[in-house]
């Protein structure tokens, strides 16, 4: 299998969805000449013509509003956020009409759209940059939000998700457009809604998506030194949600850590910790954990930043402290 | 304390005596009463169901906008899509949608155009390219933008009707979406059905500048305003802006029109006069047209009974499919959440049961 960055399988999915359905458009800002804010476009422009890598103004409503109403028509739009930050100035199109849409119009209508944007704290980006809203989006019956980790999966999702009639968050990170990995090749399609088990384990399952799954990997490595067998489940969609790979792996392991970049309380790892709850109380020989940013906007200074964000130590210690086998002391 | 510019802007500037040419068929004159007389005896009977608690939620009525309505959307064809908002139940009328279907619809029952799902904010009808009413002010003004670029970009001949209120002028969605019309140079016809009052508050209270029209410029667009109350003078602006965006121009119609009633349902209009109301009664948009029709000799008093007669028993024959027709069923609850969505979706089986 070839090696290549998140970016260059996200580059290729878009490509090849382009190549094979004409009705497949990209919108957003500085997609075009300027090839993209994190470059995911790059070219597109002069393979594929304006049209159809459409160059928008800073109109973040617009834009949704733009890709809902073409897809209501029988296009396949993906736009591109540039960050999910900007979201915000869109939302009401996200929330209140492609969510809704083919609900309340008792299925007369559908919204096939793609939004694809970046989330997660970068470099030093500070308060307005730096933030993980995908939870309130999986929070919204209607919508899909997918969160792949690695190339193989942002590729593979990311067709799956131009070819599926719902709408849909895909959510990108900041720090993993660098990261490299195998993608298979040829047609490779994932299916929406499945979790990965990324790694077996037999003493505790770290539960994680997206940029927090390396995070739960490295934890891993660093546990087995210790002797210590963990598994690692990457939920790669946060809604669908799969919570029953997620119990599966629980059932085995009976310890369970969530890990993600972002806020705690009303976060992802909440709505996990309580369906583990619900579905595996009696297999659980310790409570969920969570482990997440500090719950403050993202300060500017390296040290605050570091502050402020979870790390992989703080796995590491926690998941040792709760297997009993802290030799560290906390 | 009301200025006086303000309250001259609150008179009907009716041009009764403007000579009238037609020419359209008779039938269509003749079809274009009977639909603006079907959109005022469907909102009576609406809010007399009201009242009665066959219908819920927020309900907002046309009464006095019917000439605004018909001459906008008379004139489309087919092929055209509108994009509406929450006021729109003559909207999806004049769009030949059956008014039994939309009656269901506001009773909440399974025969309804979004079977019971979306009620009277929400109408919709795919089979007429009618994509639906919304009921965030200004919320549905975005959504016109990718239906005129899918035109666009299928190279396919069609216009598309964006109606919107003056209300959502204020809000910056309105100022987006005409950007990125104008941008696109897309066929989009923005009509403004400006009634004078967003709730309560008038448009001089809510734009900088009132004359919505003016906007038009700065987008690039066709930008005009016309007298919502004449049906004719409505038409044939629309038609001249449907030639337009034909031709990549955008336009932006403002029409002046009045609602009789509150708001919604609910709104007893207490800001307002009742001499403005009778005011604006007097320049009444059918009895207008009717005037016109009979001047013209296209219609006669007989003709005027025969469709008062045919539009009460349509509307009266709506309510009893309504009535009729049963509430969802709750097990359809989760129905068109979705489209084909994977099992671990609504309501996840416990893994080992």
């Amino acid at each position: 299998m070839p090696e290549m960055t998140y970016r260059q399988a996200l580059h290729d999915a878009l490509r090849e969805e382009m190549q094979r359905d004409p009705n497949v458009f990209l919108l957003g800002e500085e997609i075009g000449i300027f090839g993209g804010s994190y470059k995911v476009t790059e070219g597109l422009i002069d393979e594929f013509g304006p049209q159809r890598v459409l160059e928008t103004p800073i109109s973040e409503g617009g834009i949704i509003g733009l890709a809902t109403g073409a897809s209501m028509t029988g296009l396949r739009p993906v736009a591109e956020i540039m960050t999910i930050n900007f979201i915000v100035v869109g939302m009401d199109q996200l929330v209140n009409n492609a969510a809704k849409i083919p609900y309340m119009f008792g299925g007369e209508a559908k919204a096939p759209i793609v939004i694809r944007t970046p989330s997660g704290a970068g470099h030093q980006l500070a308060s307005q940059h730096s933030q993980v809203l995908e939870s309130w989006f999986a929070y919204v019956p209607g919508m899909y939000v997918i969160a792949p980790s690695t190339p193989a999966d942002a590729k593979g999702l990311l067709k799956a998700s131009i070819r599926d009639d719902n709408p849909i968050l895909f959510v990108e990170n900041v720090l993993l457009y660098n990261e490299k990995g195998e993608v298979p090749e040829g047609e490779h399609i994932l299916p929406l809604g499945k979790a990965d088990v990324k790694r077996e384990g037999e003493d505790i399952t770290l539960i994680a998506y997206s940029r927090a799954v390396h995070m739960a990997l490295a934890a891993a490595d660093a546990l087995a030194e210790q002797g210590i067998s963990a598994e690692v489940v990457d939920l790669r969609s946060l809604r669908p949600l799969d919570i029953e790979t997620v119990v599966s792996s629980v059932r085995k392991t009976n310890h369970a850590i969530v890990l993600h970049e972002g806020w705690k309380r009303y976060g992802a790892g909440a709505e996990i910790a309580a369906e583990i709850q619900e579905h595996a109380f009696d297999d659980l020989d310790h409570p969920v954990e969570r482990i997440t940013g500090a719950e403050v906007p993202l300060p500017y200074a390296t040290s605050l930043e570091r502050a402020a964000l979870p790390r992989v130590e703080d796995v590491v210690m926690r998941a040792a402290f709760i297997l009993g086998r802290d030799k560290v002391g906390v | 304390m009301v200025k006086e510019v303000e309250r001259n802007r609150l008179q009907p500037h009716t041009t009764q005596n403007a000579p009238v040419e037609f020419h359209e068929s008779r039938q269509e004159l003749h079809d274009m009463l009977a639909q603006m007389i079907l959109i005022r005896h469907f909102e009576d009977k609406v809010y007399e169901m009201y009242t009665r608690a066959k219908i819920g939620g927020y309900c907002h009525m046309n009464h006095g906008e019917e000439a605004t309505i018909i001459g906008a959307i008379r004139p489309l064809r087919p092929q055209d899509w509108i994009i509406s908002f929450y006021r729109e139940h003559g909207h999806i009328l004049a769009r030949g949608t059956e008014p039994k279907y939309v009656m269901a619809e506001l009773f909440g029952r399974e025969d309804g155009v979004a079977r019971g799902r979306g009620g009277s904010m929400h109408l919709f009808d795919a089979s007429r390219r009618f994509l639906g009413g919304y009921g965030i002010v200004a919320g549905q003004m975005p959504l016109a933008i990718g239906v005129g670029y899918s035109t666009k970009y299928r190279d396919a001949d069609e216009v598309t009707l964006l109606l919107t209120g003056d209300g959502a002028m204020a809000n910056g969605a309105s100022h987006e979406t005409l950007n990125m019309i104008g941008i696109y140079h897309l066929p989009v016809i923005t009509l403004i059905v400006n009634n004078l009052y967003g709730m309560g508050t008038t448009v001089e209270r809510s734009a900088a500048n009132p004359d919505l029209w003016k906007r038009g410029e700065m987008y690039n667009m066709w930008g005009t305003q016309v007298d919502g109350m004449d049906v004719m003078q409505v038409r044939r602006t629309m038609e001249e802006a449907m030639d337009r965006a034909r031709h990549g121009q955008p336009s932006l119609i403002e029409a002046i029109t009045y609602r009789y009633r509150g708001h919604s349902v609910a709104d007893a209009a207490r800001y307002r006069t009742p001499e403005e109301v009778q005011a604006w009664r007097g320049a009444d948009p059918i009895e207008r047209f009717y005037r016109q029709l009979l001047e013209a000799e296209v219609v006669t008093e007989q003709d005027r009974q025969e469709i008062e007669r045919q539009v009460d028993a349509t509307v009266q024959q709506a309510v009893d499919f309504a009535d009729a027709s049963p509430q969802p069923d709750p097990s359809g609850l989760f129905d068109y959440l979705y489209v084909n969505p994977p099992p671990t979706l609504n309501e996840p089986e416990t893994p080992d049961a």
